[in-house]
This record gives C-alpha cells, structure tokens and sequence, in this order.
C-alpha cells in the first residue's frame, strides 16, 4: 500500500513555450528581481536613445556650413566631413595624401590576413618587417621620386598605427626576453630583468615620454639630436616591453614542471625547449591578458600629444582650434571614438576568436 | 665499495662493451637540509634490466632523475657510457640524448600532435630530415600499438593509450638506456597492463632499462636485479627470485609484506 504518488506533477516548461512572450517570461521577468532590473533597464533606455538619437542623427547636419549647424540643434557631421583628411593625415602635405592614405589601407590588409591562422608561417614575421619598413619609407619619401616629408608633418591615424604597431611588434620579443629573464636561474640576467621592468612600470608612460623629450637630449652630446618621434616611439617601447614582459611570465608560471622535464629528458636546449614546447604552450594561455593589454598600449599612444606629436587625438583637438568651425568637440570626440573603438572591438573579438579556435584544435573529439 | 676499485679508469678510454654503462659512485644528494641519497654505488651493465622499488621518500625517484641531470647530485660521481655528468652543459646534453625517460604523469606535450611529440626531438636535436624522423616514429607507434591516433592530441587520448606514446616519444630519440619514473601510477587499473605489455616488450628487444615501480609481477617477469631502497640507501639487491622468496632484510620483508598483501587485496 504505498502512498507514493505514481507519476510527478509535471515540471515547468523550461522551452520556448509560448514564443516571444514565453521567451521574454523567461529571460527577463522570471523573478521580482529580474523584473525590477528589466524595468530599470528599459527606463534607462527611454531616457538615453531618443535624445541620442535625435542629436545624432535626426537633427544632424550632414553637409553644409558651420551657419547651418550653429542653426541646427543636432550634431555637425559637417564639421567632421570638412576636417576628416587633417584629422586621419594631421598636417601630411596636402597633395601628397595619397601615401598616408595606402598606409592605411596596406595596414588594414596586413592586419586582415595575419588574422588567419593558416597563414601563420615563417614568411609573415618577415612580410610585417617589409610592410612596416616599406609603410615608414611611403611616409619618409625622399626616394623613388617622393618626394620627402619631414616626420614632424605626420599625423593622424598613421601615426597613431605606427606608434601602437612598430612598438608592439618590437616591445613583443623583448618582453618574451625579460620573462624569461626574470625566471632565469642566473643571478645576473635574472636581477637585470627584475631592475629594468620594476623601473618601467613603477614611472607612469607620461613621465617617460617627458624624460624621452625632455632629458634624453641633455645626456646627448652637444650637436647630436635624436628624433622626436622616434624618442617617443622607444619610450613607448620600453613601456610596452615592461608590461607584456609581466603578462608573458603569467603564462609561464602556469605551465607545469614536466614539461620542461619532459624536453629537457628529450636532450632539447634551453632555446629549443623554450621555443618549441614552453612558449606556446604559455602564449596562448595569455591571449585574453595579452590583447587587454594591446588594447590598453594601442589607446596609450594618445599620451604622445603631451610632447607635440600629432596623433589622431592631437589632431582632432587641433582641429577644433579653426575659428570658422570653432566648438564643435563634441563631434570630433565621438568621431575619433568610434576609430579607436573599432580598432579595440575588433582585436577583442579576434582574440576571443583565437582562444576557441586553438582550444578546439586540442579538444576531445 | 663496489665502485672503489674502478676509480683509476680514465674517462676518455675507449668504450669497452663489458664494462657498465652506468657507473655510479658514492652518490649523495641533499635538498637543502635533508640527505635524499647516502651513498648509492651502482654499476648497470648494457642491457640489464633493473627494478627499483621501496617506500615513498626513499630516494628511488631522485636516484633515476639524477641520471639525466633532471636533479643536481652533490657529491659523488656518475658516469654515462662514459661521459661523466658535472656542470659541463655538453656532457648533460650528450647524456640526456641517450637515455630517454617516461615519466609517472606522461608530460606529453599537450600543443602537439601524437606524431609531432615523437618528431619533436629526433629533428630538433639529433638533426634527422623530418620524413625519416616521422618513418621511425610511425614504426614505434606501431610497436606501442597507437599507429592508428597519430594525428590525434594527447587529451584525445587515455592515460594507457599517453603513456604508450611517451615511450615512442623516449624511444624515437634510440636512447641506450630507458629510465621509467613509476609510469604506471597515475593509471587507472585497466590501463596498467597495456603499459606493462609495451615495456615487457622492451625489455626482450634487449633495452637497458631503470625501472622505478611497485608493479613485483612487472619485476618477477623480467628483472635482472631488484633493488630495494630506504631513506636514501640501496638496502637489498638481488636476483627477483632471491629478493621475493629470501629478504635478506627486516625493512624488505616489512615492505614486501605490505605491497604483496596489498597487491593480492582481500
């Protein structure tokens, strides 16, 4: 005689039961919480969007005269329009802008097909060197019938790319370097690395732009005078080093013991084992750390304005000063905004990318 | 004591086929405070096939890894085929490239492929063109019956089936001596015996092999010499048949009584 009853009430229907609305019940009201914060969250909405919506777009001039917009309410597209070469180029010679322009673009394809994976062989490291040597002689001028310009007239995007990439891709083996470094069993070697990234990290990178430009000519020789930009590229690079340099030995701490036994049992160097077994292994653990802090190096680059290089925020501000078009910031911000937005949202969503794509490869079938 | 009569021998002699191709004299190891080896002598002849075995912390493990220079020893001398292992960096390498290893946790290398892990070495370090390092590999994989997960990751893979391609990996370098460092302890027990087979195997090709292990059937089968070792000294060593049936010392029956029974199991 059991009292059990012979079949369970049956549960709550987990699945889209009543399409949109059962969706809706089940994502965004299913608790007085969750209710709570939908309804905040729509409030929220409703006071943003519309207002956003109409400054941007619906009350916006397009075209048209700074008369026009003062007349308008919205946001001064025009401004942007009339004054998009000297932020993207900053004060690049007016008839030559066809080569910062290909810069660019020879950048974005290089950056576009380093992202496939199949196409990671011995030739890319090489094609960079030779796509970034050939973008800084398309800049220089002064052969092949360019003619020359001067790097205090560059500016804008290409500056802001070259500074973030040539320091990147040279702060890069660097700071593989200084890991290693700092884990090495020599005493020397290991208290050098030590020295060299406490002291980069401990000192903001403004600081180091200011001693770059300020103090470094001091220590010169009379007569000797190293390029501003390139000042500002190597104090760049030093920051970057210190800072990937930690990130990296991150990824190495975490690689288990054995399998340096393992490569050192098999007779492997200290380079081969490093290279072929430890380095990978304990790069690809890093990606998420590594691209944050590409993504934080690549907006870094901004601080170079505070030494009178014109990066894209440099110009942009320098184009507010043009007193036919004067006080139209916000324009100009959100402008250059979405440039450094599109170039951080699209590393983030490679390496997220990334990740899956080399888990997947080691996964269980 | 046994090592005290072969001091005079000149290191760069000509490589006698009789003599040990191991020679180890009156090592010590220190980690720190603590003494881990106290005076090991032991010599090991081309093509014997030692099993060590004793209680954990005894030093067996540490034993097998100063071989290769995994561990540091302090005093005392190793000399492999003749070459003695010091700080010189060429003599660990050229050490290292004879004897291969497997160890208790595999340590496959997880980025690379089954075939790619056994490649690995052979080209890196001996220098082989890669289509006749994958033709020898591709044979050992046969051997160790894995042929079929060449192209496979380790974590596609069962414990049994990873240690199987450890020892290929060891292997592919053609090592002179194989050290093996408890491989089947991190095994689920069904997977023990396909290890075992592959060794046993191993072990009647003619391989020299140090075998750190607590599997006695594994020893009983092919051992030449059984070692038992305790806080830092080879206690007892013998034939497999005089060390199972007559320990000489109290501490091996102790432990023999204790891994036995605990072998047979209720």
């Amino acid at each position: 005689m059991t009292e059990r009853p012979v079949a369970l009430p049956p549960s709550r229907p987990r699945g889209p039961d009543a399409g949109a609305l059962g969706w809706l019940r089940a994502n965004l009201f299913n608790s007085w919480g969750n209710t709570l914060l939908t309804v905040l969250i729509l409030w929220g909405l409703a006071v943003i969007l519309p207002p956003l919506v109409r400054w941007g777009f619906l009350d916006s001039v397009m075209s048209g005269d700074a008369a026009a917009c003062r007349a308008a309410d919205g946001a001064c597209w025009a401004f942007i329009h009339e004054k998009l070469l000297f932020i993207l180029f900053g004060t690049y010679p007016h008839d030559q802008l066809w080569r910062p322009g290909l810069v660019v673009l020879v950048f974005i394809v290089l950056l576009t097909v380093s992202c496939d994976r199949r196409l990671w062989r011995h030739w890319l490291a090489p094609l960079w060197l030779v796509g970034l040597g050939g973008m800084g002689v398309l800049m220089a001028g002064g052969v092949l019938g360019l003619p020359a310009v001067e790097d205090s007239l560059w500016g804008g995007l290409p500056l802001t790319l070259g500074l973030a990439t040539v320091g990147l891709v040279v702060a890069f083996p660097i700071s593989i370097l200084l890991a290693l470094g700092r884990r090495s069993t020599l005493p020397l070697v290991r208290g050098l690395s030590v020295a060299w990234i406490e002291l980069i990290r401990g000192v903001p990178l403004i600081s180091l732009l200011f001693m770059a430009s300020v103090m470094l000519p001091l220590f010169l020789p009379t007569g000797v005078t190293i390029d501003k930009l390139l000042r500002a590229q190597v104090a760049f690079i030093l920051f970057a080093s210190a800072y990937l340099a930690e990130v990296i030995r991150g990824g190495l701490q975490a690689i288990p013991k054995g399998q340096g036994e393992a490569a050192d049992a098999l007779g492997l160097g200290y380079w081969q084992k490093m290279v072929a077994i430890i380095l990978p292994q304990a790069l690809s653990l890093v990606i998420p750390p590594l691209v944050n802090t590409f993504i934080g190096l690549f907006k870094d680059t901004s601080l170079v304005l505070v030494i009178g290089l014109f990066d894209l925020l440099r110009t942009a501000k320098s184009s507010l000063s043009d007193p036919f078009w004067h006080g139209f910031y916000r324009e100009a911000y959100v402008f250059i905004g979405i440039i450094y937005f599109s170039f951080c949202f699209f590393f983030a969503r490679y390496s997220r990318w990334l990740e899956a794509n080399i888990k997947h490869s080691q996964k269980p079938l | 004591m046994v090592g005290s009569q072969h001091q005079a021998q000149p290191e760069a002699s000509m490589i006698d086929q009789d003599a040990p191709i191991i020679r180890i004299e009156a090592l010590h190891k220190w980690y720190g405070e603590c003494h881990v080896l106290r005076g090991i002598d032991l010599d090991v002849g081309r093509g014997e096939r030692i099993v060590i075995c004793g209680p954990s912390g005894s030093g067996k493990s540490t034993l097998i890894r100063c071989l290769n220079r995994l561990e540091e020893h302090q005093q005392g001398r190793i000399v492999v085929d003749g070459t003695e292992l010091t700080n010189n960096i060429r003599h660990i390498d050229a050490v290292r490239r004879e004897i291969g290893m497997v160890f208790q946790h595999f340590n496959l290398f997880p980025h690379l492929t089954v075939l790619e892990n056994c490649v690995l070495a052979p080209i890196r370090v001996r220098r082989q063109p890669l289509a006749e390092a994958q033709a020898t590999a591709r044979t050992l994989l046969e051997r160790v019956r894995i042929a079929d997960f060449a192209d496979r990751y380790p974590s596609q893979l069962s414990g049994g089936q990873q240690q199987r391609v450890a020892i290929a990996r060891a292997l592919a370098m053609k090592p002179k001596v194989m050290l093996f460092d408890e491989p089947t302890s991190a095994l689920d027990p069904e997977m023990v015996n396909e290890v075992l087979e592959v060794m046993i195997g191993l072990a009647r090709d003619g391989m020299t092999m140090l075998v750190v292990t607590h599997e006695m059937g594994f020893a009983k089968s092919v051992a030449d010499r059984v070692l038992f070792m305790d806080q830092g000294e080879i206690i007892e060593r013998a034939a497999p048949t005089d060390f199972f049936t007559h320990p000489q010392s109290e501490r091996t029956k102790l432990f023999l009584s204790q891994i036995l029974n605990h072998t047979i199991g209720p």
